[in-house]
């Protein structure tokens, strides 16, 4: 079994990149199961069905969506595997970015907009710093320079990965994309996160509504800069 | 300095794919040598920038079109298809605007250094830019505030001197807002291999030859005669005319 973690933003393209792989990867024989991770609702479920192939929703709801996804990765892998496919693939939700939901022996793959300008790559943090390749979207919004100065800027953060240019529109990279994933190693043994995710310890966590600091116990950040624990 | 580019390429070949419809390419295959301004013409959504986009990212059967483009009669290696300072290819696209929240100058450095050039640069670019463009370009410009003229000229001067590829992709430059005869010249330089998407009877009547294009196929190509090249003499001289009326209402006078 081969397991890829697709993650990045809103909107960067991650379902429409993933389709477009997906039909590569089973033109060339591959039996790839799809789960689907989000907050509070998706339809993309239904987008990726019509693909012909397995697909799975996993609703966060009050979970943190990418703990929820670490969580629930080794039953995502039991089912992927009941369905006989030799391939999971896992999209994320894409949220506060200080998450980076990637098992170490797993395929990490960042989709990242290029539309967001050159600086973000430096603002999305693990979840590019730490992952196996990144793909450029909507690079056809840019002109090429601006293609190439926000690719840098990908190297600068994360310099050994590898970079695919994508359109999930027209559908250009998806060939590179799913070579990538048919070529990565099968996971095997114990998994271990390649990322720690952040220290999230505190009373709204647990649903704690008024907002004056008097209310907030746990581990705590000031906006200065001061992290302290206030409790029992 | 390095010495990124010295496989000149010398032909470049375009092998068909398909159409919309999945029907095989009517131009089963065309080589473009060095020197050559070669034209892409066709109504709007009948492939001309899919085309161009095949040829940027030297297309291996891997795109929606199926085409193949070959290097000097071969397949070009997978460094050359990513990495800019590999590249042999620079493309000057639709886009009139910038979106990087960048200064001029930060950015012109970062792409000379992304393209393994000299971030000094810059300034050659600016000073080409302000050449093409009546309104200056000022290094310290955010690029989101610079007009529809300044970005074009500045994608022209950076092409021509930070990009510097034997390969020049244009997708329509008469929407520019700048001098474009002059835009072509710098752009296509001495001895490159210059593609470019056109509607305009002057630049494509400069092209030697040029890709007709229909419902995402390449259906023909035609190589200008001299019955055409009569009338690319004619055509010039209007233009000029044209643009000197041009200029004559940009500065508030009266057209005699």
């Amino acid at each position: 079994m081969k397991m890829v973690v697709v993650a990045g933003t809103p909107g960067s393209g991650k379902t429409s990149v993933l389709m477009h792989a997906v039909k590569d990867l089973l033109r060339s024989g591959r039996s790839p199961a799809l789960v689907k991770i989000d907050c509070m609702w998706t339809e993309d479920d239904a987008r990726f069905r019509r693909l012909q192939v397995p697909v799975a929703v996993g609703l966060a709801k009050d979970m943190c969506p990418d703990h929820y996804a670490i969580y629930n990765f080794d039953e995502m892998l039991q089912w992927a595997e009941a369905q006989q496919a030799d391939m999971l693939l896992n999209e994320t939700a894409g949220l506060c970015l200080r998450c980076a939901p990637y098992p170490d022996k797993a395929l990490a793959i960042c989709v990242i907009d290029v539309t967001t300008g050159p600086n973000s790559p430096l603002k999305v943090g693990p979840l590019l710093t730490t992952a196996d390749a990144a793909v450029m979207t909507k690079g056809d919004l840019v002109s090429q320079a601006e293609r190439e100065v926000f690719r840098e800027r990908i190297l600068e953060a994360n310099p050994g990965c590898r970079i695919i240019e994508a359109n999930g529109l027209s559908g250009k990279g998806s060939a590179e994309l799913a070579q990538l994933m048919a070529s990565w190693p099968d996971i095997s043994g114990e998994m271990v996160l390649r990322h720690n995710p952040p220290l999230a310890i505190c009373t709204l966590c647990t649903g704690e509504l008024r907002i004056s600091k008097e209310h907030h116990r746990g581990v705590l950040r000031h906006l200065d800069g001061f992290m302290e624990y206030t409790g029992e | 300095m390095s010495q990124a580019i010295e496989i000149m390429p010398l032909t470049l070949t375009i092998q068909g794919g398909v159409d919309k419809d999945g029907h095989s390419d009517a131009v089963s295959e065309i080589e473009i040598a060095r020197g050559e301004i070669i034209g892409i013409v066709g109504p709007t959504g009948s492939g001309k920038s899919t085309l161009i986009a095949d040829i940027e990212q030297f297309a291996l059967g891997d795109t929606p079109s199926g085409r193949r483009i070959l290097i000097n009669g071969l397949e070009p290696a997978g460094e050359m298809r990513s990495n800019p300072r590999k590249k042999l290819v620079a493309q000057l696209s639709q886009n009139m605007h910038f979106l990087a929240d960048m200064s001029v100058e930060e950015f012109l450095k970062m792409h000379a250094k992304s393209r393994g050039k000299d971030p000094g640069l810059a300034d050659k670019v600016i000073a080409l830019a302000n050449t093409l463009t009546g309104e200056p370009v000022n290094p310290a410009f955010q690029l989101t505030i610079l007009s529809g003229g300044q970005s074009r000229a500045l994608m022209v001067a950076d092409i021509a001197v930070i990009s510097d590829s034997p390969i020049v992709l244009i997708d329509e430059i008469e929407n520019a807002g700048i001098k474009k005869q002059e835009a072509l010249r710098l752009l296509a330089g001495e001895g490159k291999i210059v593609v470019v998407v056109t509607h305009d009877p002057m630049l494509a009547l400069m092209a030697s030859r040029r890709i007709v294009m229909k419902n995402g196929g390449m259906t023909k190509v035609i190589s200008t005669n001299e019955d055409e090249q009569r009338v690319f003499k004619d055509v010039e001289r209007m233009d000029g005319w044209l643009t000197s009326l041009r200029e004559t209402i940009r500065q508030g006078e009266v057209v005699a």
